[in-house]
């Protein structure tokens, strides 16, 4: 099976964390169901949760954590 | 006939040229960021150009139409689809009964317009259409779109045909770095001269908090202030003043570290000291950038503010003729 790609739906700020304080989303090697949230998008003073379109497992995160991203910008891979 | 939202994008809110007049009550001026791409939108569908419109965010929303309808998309580069088929920004295009519009991902700018003929028929709130969100007023219940809003349009000319569109060169988005032109204001004199310089030296970038109350940049070199006895109710920062005025298009600097820019939503007076406005004919620009873009203050006189003005006003001209049959 190919890779897919989890893509960001908006440009703003990328956060693997729902909280500082609180473990990130997803880790590498996880599984991942249609409609889990991957992370966070920050913008306009609001967050987006970034829910994932496809199943398998995280095989790599493309973007690090609070790196600016671009609409429609791979976020990350899952295989 | 109605409009079905099957979901609402970002921020989807109604917009036209907004409610001047009662600012001087603390009612924004509100309407599009955008207004020459609002306007734009609206001729290409054959609408009145001051026609409500719905200005869209980052993130385009999905509506299904219940009768034919001629749409166009003018402003931020966010790519229309009609059933999954791709269609042009800057032209009119048609979308049948039982159709559905939604967009692919955003590729440039910020803010698109989304022009309907026969316009956005919500009831006027002082004189306009505009959705002021924070005050509730205008638009579609004072707020933006929602999941399963039904919105109604007015009635369409005859004579609307799709296939128009604007040329390219007269679509305007900002460059890289956007470039800002702004006029020194009644409190450039509170800042050292070593900062009036950084100021339109540096390079800022958009903060994540942009947007339609005020555009926030970061990443310039901070404000020193002219040492001074703070004046009685101007409190003991240096960025604070006895409250004032604050014009569309201000720059505040709180705390001297991260300008905003008052935009058409914004509050009418407070106590941040100002460092200048942007000029009139730059505006839509601010509409149009995205988190994390590098831009420029440009320092102009009233003059060439003036003469900006004009330009735009050609401009639009321009583009009134482009579209005509």
């Amino acid at each position: 099976m190919s890779n897919q790609q989890i893509r960001s739906p908006l440009p703003g700020t990328f956060y693997r964390r729902p909280a500082p304080d609180k473990p990130p989303f997803k880790e590498e090697g996880d599984d991942v169901a249609v409609g889990d949230t991957v992370g966070l998008i920050e913008v306009m003073k609001t967050f987006h949760e970034v829910k994932s379109d496809c199943a398998g497992s995280v095989s790599k995160f493309l973007v690090g954590n609070e790196d600016a991203v671009m609409a429609g910008q791979p976020l990350a891979e899952i295989a | 006939m109605p409009v079905k939202v099957i979901s609402p994008g970002l921020a989807t809110s109604v917009q036209d040229l907004g409610r001047p007049g009662y600012y001087h009550l603390g009612i924004p001026i509100s309407g599009g960021m955008d207004r020459l791409a609002l306007r734009s939108a609206n001729l290409l569908v054959g609408n009145a150009e001051g026609a409500a419109a719905l200005e869209t965010v980052f993130l385009g929303p999905e509506l299904e139409f219940t009768e034919d309808a001629i749409v166009a998309v003018a402003g931020a580069e966010l790519p229309p689809l009609v059933d999954g088929e791709p269609r042009e920004t800057w032209a009119s295009f048609k979308v049948k009964a039982g159709q559905r519009l939604s967009f692919n991902y955003l590729e440039a700018g910020a803010r698109a317009y989304i022009a309907v003929s026969g316009g956005i028929d919500v009831p006027p709130a002082l004189g306009s259409r505009s959705t002021y969100a924070l005050g509730a007023l205008g638009g579609l219940e004072g707020r933006n779109l929602q999941v399963g809003d039904v919105v109604a349009l007015g009635e369409s000319g005859n004579s609307v045909r799709e296939g128009r569109s604007v040329p390219g060169h007269l679509r305007r988005l900002p460059g890289t770095p956007a470039e800002l032109r702004a006029i020194p204001g009644l409190y450039w004199h509170r800042i050292t001269e070593e900062s009036k310089a950084s100021f339109f030296d540096d390079t800022w970038k958009v903060a994540s908090e942009a947007d339609r109350i005020g555009y926030r940049f970061q990443k310039g070199r901070s404000l020193n202030f002219n040492e001074r006895t703070q004046p009685f109710g101007a409190g003991s920062d240096p960025s604070n003043i006895v409250d004032s005025c604050y014009p569309y298009g201000s720059i505040q600097v709180p705390g001297g570290t991260e300008p905003i820019v008052l935009h058409r939503d914004a509050v009418s007076g407070g106590g941040y000291f100002m460092v200048g406005t942007v000029i009139s004919a730059d505006m839509d620009l601010i509409g149009q950038l995205q988190p994390n873009m590098d831009t420029k203050f440009v320092e102009v006189d009233l003059e060439t503010a003036l003469a900006a003005r004009r330009e735009r006003r050609n401009h639009l001209e321009r583009i009134r003729e482009s579209v005509k049959e």
